[in-house]
């Protein structure tokens, strides 16, 4: 009992003599549980309850997500999906960005600037997305129907964002264009890094090609930026919405586009249905599947180089 | 100096040379095969073609006249330069209630406060996560690598729900408020100041100065370069924000919800819609050509150890 009561003296003599830490966190830290920490409890909340913002929260169980996942078709199309988008275009997207980074890495630094700012560009174009609009437009004028009748492959225009079974695809397309984003950056940054000495030492140690030394030497010292650049991927992947409501509409035809962020925004504040237990059930399966595969990932990705 | 020192030195010369010369032969060994590099050449120009192409086009679109952007096979550059898609864009957005000055004024009012309040109150908590021992860092520090694995997505609904307690509703705080607590921005700052070398920081403590002059007279200016990456990649986010669900009053409403209400316009407005495309890609681009090296950077201590 004492030594408690004196270890709690002196935790707040700690705290005391480092108040001003405190105080330089306060503001940062007062936002990030206003609006990071403090949503994730009242989604996890409002998920057992059915709200409509105008009475107050009812109770209702596990009702919200026994309706999710026995009798809402559309959202396990929107699972469905999702999972398909996520594991093709995760994989691909963060292979591709090592793989770039890596490539570019041992070129002369004017060339490597201008390969980065060229692959890095789509990424933080906004809505240059719109020229896919272009490409995939539905008329004579789109130019992959003009391409392909020029062609006498197809002789009718398809109307390829409004197709169901296009949907997956074009997102896929347009989402590795879109794929090296900043985790690519990450990658560039942390291969700058590796200590050149390391190389030597390999090849002395009988390191023969370039793909033990980069299983060997370079994987292990970028770990730091793998794990980073996981993160980010999982993240980014998981929640893929924008591209498929601003092609391919909202809803998209047939739901072939949903996926559970959209799904979410259709339930969401400022929706027509305005059922916010309902879309705090569907976010907190989505945190949870997050949460999951990047702790899942992180694992395995510790297991590198080894 | 006796004989035993002599041939310890003797010795690790020696291991140099034979060092030095294994680096040589080793280098040969790992020397890369022609055909190697040609293939992986061709990928890169093959992929780098593929992201620059689309981007090219947009600029290229811009300034070509209507019957050009129709033309089939596509011609990538314009043969009879114009800005006619900027003169009907401003038509446009002239011909509607509200001026396009107004739509730019709200874009540029997010984005300053946003970003810049954003830096100052990321990389005042970020100095003590990185550089200062106290209770409860820790748990800090776990909690915001935790809150990077979902994305701002998940917790939309309750966000609103706040935001709508605030009484921030329809007004640009309700953008600018939440864009302060980024959290990447803060995990990238502290991942760079933990590099600082904490006798700089003493030797200021010496000298007499408090925390937060240290902070603003040495920090601040050593740890620029994550400022930039920082100021970037939210600028990109509040660049193309378009209100969503926060703002409903026309006249507070940003530049990217004006634009795509053109480009929603459909096919009559292709060629405006091609300048729309131009004016929101080339801001961000070119602030991230400015400050690529200092992004990099700061990118290279982004890792989670």
């Amino acid at each position: 009992m004492t030594i408690n009561t004196k270890f709690k003296q002196s935790l707040f003599k700690q705290m005391k003599s480092k108040r001003v830490y405190y105080g330089m966190m306060a503001p940062f830290l007062l936002i990030f549980f206003t609006f990071t920490i403090l949503p994730v409890i009242m989604s996890l909340f409002l998920s057992f309850t059915t709200f409509d913002m105008l009475n107050p929260p009812k109770w209702v169980w596990l009702e919200n997500y026994i309706t999710l996942l026995l009798y809402d078709d559309v959202f396990l199309i929107a699972l469905r999906n999702t999972f398909i988008l996520a594991i093709i275009i995760g994989p691909i997207s963060y292979a591709a960005s090592f793989i770039f980074a890596w490539l570019i890495n041992e070129l002369p630094a004017k060339i490597r600037w201008i390969l980065t700012v060229v692959f890095y560009a789509p990424s933080i174009s906004g809505s240059a997305f719109l020229l896919w609009q272009l490409i995939f437009n539905g008329d004579m004028y789109g130019y992959l129907n003009a391409f392909l009748i020029n062609l006498n492959i197809i002789d009718a225009p398809i109307l390829w964002l409004k197709t169901p079974q296009y949907a997956l695809v074009i997102i896929i397309i347009v989402q590795l264009w879109l794929s090296l984003g900043i985790s690519f950056l990450s990658f560039v940054a942390g291969l700058q890094t590796v200590d050149k000495s390391l190389y030597e030492a390999a090849a002395i140690d009988g390191i023969k090609n370039r793909w033990q030394e980069l299983w060997y030497v370079t994987l292990p010292q970028m770990m730091p930026q793998l794990m980073f650049g996981a993160l980010m991927q999982i993240t980014s992947s998981f929640g893929i919405a924008s591209v498929s409501t601003q092609l391919l509409g909202f809803p998209s035809v047939e739901y072939s586009g949903h996926t559970i962020v959209t799904h979410l925004i259709d339930f969401g504040a400022g929706s027509q249905r305005m059922e916010l237990g309902y879309a705090s059930a569907i976010a907190t399966i989505l945190f949870l599947i997050m949460m999951v595969a990047n702790l899942g990932v992180q694992k395995i990705l510790r297991r590198v180089g080894t | 100096m006796d004989a035993q020192d002599l041939s310890k030195l003797r010795q690790i010369k020696l291991k140099n040379i034979k060092r030095k010369k294994a680096t040589k032969k080793g280098k040969k060994r790992l020397s890369r095969s022609w055909q190697g590099d040609f293939a992986l050449s061709i990928l890169l120009i093959g992929f780098g073609l593929f992201s620059a192409y689309p981007l090219v086009f947009t600029i290229a679109n811009a300034f070509k006249p209507l019957d050009e952007i129709f033309l089939f096979p596509p011609r990538l550059f314009p043969r009879n330069f114009t800005f006619d898609n900027f003169t009907d864009l401003f038509n446009l957005i002239g011909n509607t209630r509200i001026p396009i000055s107004r739509y730019f004024y709200n874009t540029i009012f997010i984005t300053v406060i946003g970003v810049s309040g954003h830096v100052l109150l990321a990389a005042l908590a970020a100095y003590p996560l990185a550089k200062h021992k106290f209770p409860g860092k820790a748990l800090i520090n776990q909690l915001i690598v935790y809150s990077l694995m979902f994305s701002s997505l998940v917790t939309a609904v309750p966000n609103y729900l706040v935001i709508s307690w605030l009484g921030l509703i329809d007004t640009h705080l309700a953008i600018i408020i939440p864009s302060w607590g980024f959290t990447l921005g803060l995990f990238l700052m502290r991942q760079f100041m933990v590099t600082i070398p904490t006798e700089l920081l003493e030797a200021a403590k010496m000298d007499g100065a408090g925390e937060y002059r240290v902070f603003f007279k040495v920090v601040m200016p050593l740890v620029k370069p994550a400022w930039l990456t920082v100021i970037i990649l939210l600028f990109q986010q509040l660049w193309s924000t378009d209100g969503g669900s926060y703002i409903f009053t026309e006249n507070l409403k940003p530049l990217s919800f004006a634009l795509q209400q053109i480009v929603s316009g459909g096919i009559a407005r292709t060629g405006a819609s091609a300048a729309v495309a131009l004016l929101m890609l080339v801001v961000p681009i070119s602030v991230f050509i400015i400050s690529q090296s200092r992004i990099i950077d700061t990118m290279a201590h982004s890792g989670i150890k």
